[in-house]
């Protein structure tokens, strides 16, 4: 699968922003039903953003919805309404544990049976941004197979830790770290906050080469200016795609000579440093890295 | 009226009845390159007595002085953008005075003078030359309203109007920002300062009479700079004010932080880039809105990162571009209308910062003007067609809205024209078969930058080929327009009544590039 390095939040009410979310390069978007959307207009964005998974043209970017939470009076009939437009996945806001995950699954597939959709064909992002959804992240993230992905909300994280988000990031940075490795273990994506000060790139790019060292997947971006240098953060450097030219060279040699142990520049390598190879590779792909002369 | 077509397929009159006769567009270069000069106007002489002031009571009493006559020409600029009072405040007392049938010629019209429609009603003025047209007025005359010839000029196109005498100013009411009592002005010092005054400059050395107006008339001599000396200034009316401080005064644009003008704005920064333009002693002109203002932040940082030191800044210049040179990017700056008054300080401070009158600018027709030197110029739209045309004069509803600028003069001179447009704007789309005006020629048009794709003119294989090494996203524009007219369907055309005349458009070497029709009613 394409990685998914980012992920652009557009306001669902937002349809002037909403036409123009493939030019701007992201992997993926968030059309947002939650946060972005006053209170009086919730059921004009519920409209207006099936209409445009129904009909819009998105090309080959990735549309994930974001409803509101189950808490409120909206989620049924977000659900409702987005789930038979078959968005990529729907992200579920502050996801405290798998129960809540699991309530979600369940409406979800019920709407996907009532509409002739393959069970779990639209995926759920969980979303962690409360002290308990990190303590709970492992369990959440494998609540059930529907969930692809965690993302972190550091906002309302920071505010619920009674903290304060600074750039600096280090009152997130257990929860970072937990999330990331829960994900992992998992099996799923995880995607980082956002970077909430637009003008500041440089910040942001710091920000970015730390979650990419710690094993974030992607990053969210706020404003579309923000995407090329989350994507300049993920990109691989010449040494790191070369080497995984040649680990993926020695596993498919060790493959077709059936033997069980892959050796490169004389060290060996296991499974897992073979799938990193692999996902390196594919990230390679997006900026155009030529694989011929290796 | 006899009408014939001209090499774009575009009906233009071969006269204009009061104004005279025309030759039709036939390429961009067609009356360059020839060998010898033309007769222009002769320098007017004049031979008052020697004095020591030049200031006058009034308006009025300057008028008395200039011997204005019904049927005559008078002409203003439009230095002071917005905030301009001068131009109402002479026309209400020509209108006062009793004039009748007067040719208003001013450099272009500020968008807040929809007054000239009360006048042109009034009889006071019956013709009309100028870059623009905008608000009310342009609303009223494509309705037909306003039966009048109007003819639009680029800035190019204009000087060389004025210096052949197609444009012959009697009397040039140029409002100034700072004038001495023996009418040395200039724009950059004042409570009304605006920068520039280089359309100005070329009005004061060709109109007949030149009466100063000044909210700020300072001691003898005028310093540390004159743009229009003392010896073009027969007299000078003190006002209290020149017009609105805060929309004369304005501070520098700022970088536009909408998405989509980025993104065009990065794209046509990368073709720029692409075709290899942006190496040291390279030159550049921009606007000062959108996405056009916005290239130069990301050349800014490239020229920095690679040392790059550019020969100069054309425009046009608002405070980014004097902030450019600040910083040594450019070696100098050459400004014949000054966007913000941001620029004042450059202006007074830096002798880099040159202020240059129009002809010097852009007049195809004397011996060198700087747009004939541009490396690449940065120009907005309101629509383009698959011919690369473009239309900065009419709405999509057919309405005048709009200036020909230096639109059509940087874009033939410049090595490099990108024009710059979002693909379609409150769902109207901004590509057409056919613009509703052209103002600037496709011929001279290299590169569509839109946010969905960069359109290459097909004249330009080399332009293609640099910009697909670098693998830019380009797009075939007749498939881009389809592509946008799925989101937004196509627009019916405006329909015009072809019988009348709203306006003919000149392109800058005099000849008529198209026409501008009422709207049928």
């Amino acid at each position: 699968m394409k990685p998914c390095r980012t992920m652009l939040y557009i306001p669902g009410d937002s349809p002037g922003m909403i036409q123009h979310a493939p030019v701007f390069g992201a992997d993926s978007i968030l059309l947002d039903l939650e946060d972005a959307v006053a209170l009086t207009e919730k059921d004009a964005a519920r409209k207006m953003v099936a209409c445009y998974l129904k009909d819009y043209d998105f090309k080959d970017l990735i549309v994930t919805v974001r409803v509101n939470g189950a808490d409120t009076e909206f989620f049924d009939d977000d659900l409702k309404e987005i789930i038979p437009c078959v968005p990529a996945a729907i992200r579920i806001p502050k996801c405290n544990g798998p129960e809540d995950v699991l309530a979600a699954d369940k409406k979800i597939e019920e709407i996907e049976k009532s509409n002739s959709i393959p069970v779990g064909k639209v995926r759920i992002h969980a979303m962690i941004e409360t002290a308990v959804g990190v303590e709970n992240a492992f369990f959440i993230a494998s609540a059930c197979p529907r969930v692809q992905a965690l993302t972190l909300g550091g906002q309302d994280l920071t505010a619920d830790m009674g903290v304060q988000k600074t750039k600096e990031g280090w009152e997130l940075f257990y929860a970072r770290s937990r999330v990331v490795v829960a994900a992992r273990a998992a099996g799923v994506d995880v995607y980082d906050t956002v970077w909430a000060d637009i003008s500041d790139k440089e910040g942001l790019l710091k920000e970015c080469r730390s979650i990419v060292g710690l094993g974030f997947t992607g990053k969210a971006a706020i404003h579309p200016d923000q995407i090329e240098t989350i994507h300049q953060a993920f990109m691989p450097n010449e040494k790191e795609f070369r080497k995984a030219l040649r680990i993926m060279e020695a596993a498919e040699n060790a493959k077709k000579e059936g033997k069980g142990v892959i050796s490169v520049d004389g060290k060996m390598v296991d499974a897992p440093v073979v799938a990193r190879a692999r996902h390196l590779l594919e990230l390679a792909d997006l900026y155009g890295f030529e694989r011929s002369g290796s | 009226m006899d009408m014939t077509l001209n090499s774009l397929g575009r009906k233009v009159p071969l006269e204009l009845p009061g104004v005279g006769s025309f030759a039709p567009y036939m390429s961009p270069f067609s009356m360059l390159g020839q060998p010898g000069t033309i007769q222009g106007t002769q320098m007017h002489m004049r031979r008052p007595a020697p004095a020591r002031s030049k200031v006058v009571e009034n308006i009025e009493k300057a008028v008395e002085l200039s011997g204005l006559k019904d049927g005559m020409t008078i002409s203003f600029h439009h230095h002071l953008r917005n905030g301009d009072a001068v131009i109402p405040m002479v026309l209400d007392v020509l209108q006062k005075m009793g004039f009748k049938g007067l040719t208003l010629a001013p450099s272009s019209i500020p968008d807040v003078h929809d007054c000239i429609a009360d006048y042109i009603r009034s009889g006071l003025i019956n013709r009309l030359y100028t870059s623009g047209v905008r608000g009310e007025l342009g609303k009223l005359l494509s309705r037909g309203e306003l039966n009048i010839p109007v003819v639009i000029r680029s800035h190019g196109g204009r000087a060389r109007a004025i210096e052949e005498g197609s444009i012959s100013i009697d009397v040039a009411f140029l409002a100034a920002p700072a004038c001495d009592p023996l009418g040395n002005i200039t724009g950059s010092i004042g409570p009304s300062a605006c920068g520039s005054l280089g359309y100005a400059m070329t009005d004061a050395r060709h109109a007949r009479h030149v009466v100063a107006i000044t909210d700020n008339l300072v001691k003898y001599p005028l310093n540390p700079r004159i743009s229009i000396p003392q010896y073009l200034v027969d007299s000078i009316v003190c006002v209290d004010s020149l017009g609105d401080p805060k929309k004369i005064a304005t501070g520098a644009a700022r970088i536009t932080r909408n998405p989509v003008d980025l993104k065009i704005a990065r794209d046509s920064f990368r073709l720029m880039k692409s075709s290899g333009i942006v190496e040291p002693g390279f030159s550049f002109q921009m606007g000062v809105g959108g996405a056009s203002l916005a290239v130069a932040k990301y050349l800014e940082d490239y020229m920095k990162e690679k040392g790059i030191r550019g020969s100069f800044g054309l425009g046009g210049v608002g405070g980014y571009m004097a902030g450019m040179l600040e910083e040594g990017l450019f070696d100098a700056v050459f400004d014949v209308q000054s966007f913000d008054s941001a620029v004042t300080k450059s202006m007074q401070e830096d002798p880099r910062h040159i202020e240059i009158d129009a002809s010097w600018y852009a007049n195809p027709f004397n011996a060198g003007c700087i747009v004939h030197n541009l490396d690449c110029v940065i120009l907005a739209a309101l629509e383009v067609d698959t011919d690369f045309n473009v239309n900065v004069l009419t709405g999509n509803d057919g309405v005048l809205r709009g200036a020909s600028g230096g639109h059509q003069d940087t874009a033939a001179g410049a090595k490099l024209s990108i024009v710059v447009a979002p693909s379609f704007r409150g769902g109207v789309p901004s590509i057409k078969e056919r613009v509703t005006t052209v103002t600037t020629p496709g011929e001279t048009v290299d590169a569509i930058v839109t946010e969905r794709g960069i359109c290459i003119n097909p004249r330009r294989e080399d332009l293609l080929g640099s910009a697909l090494k670098s693998g830019l996203s380009i797009v075939d524009i007749t498939a881009l327009k389809k592509e946008v007219e799925k989101l937004t369907g196509i627009p019916r055309p405006a329909e015009f009544n072809y019988d009348k005349v709203a306006a003919v458009v000149e392109y800058r070497d005099g000849t008529l590039i198209d026409t501008v029709y009422a709207r049928k009613s």
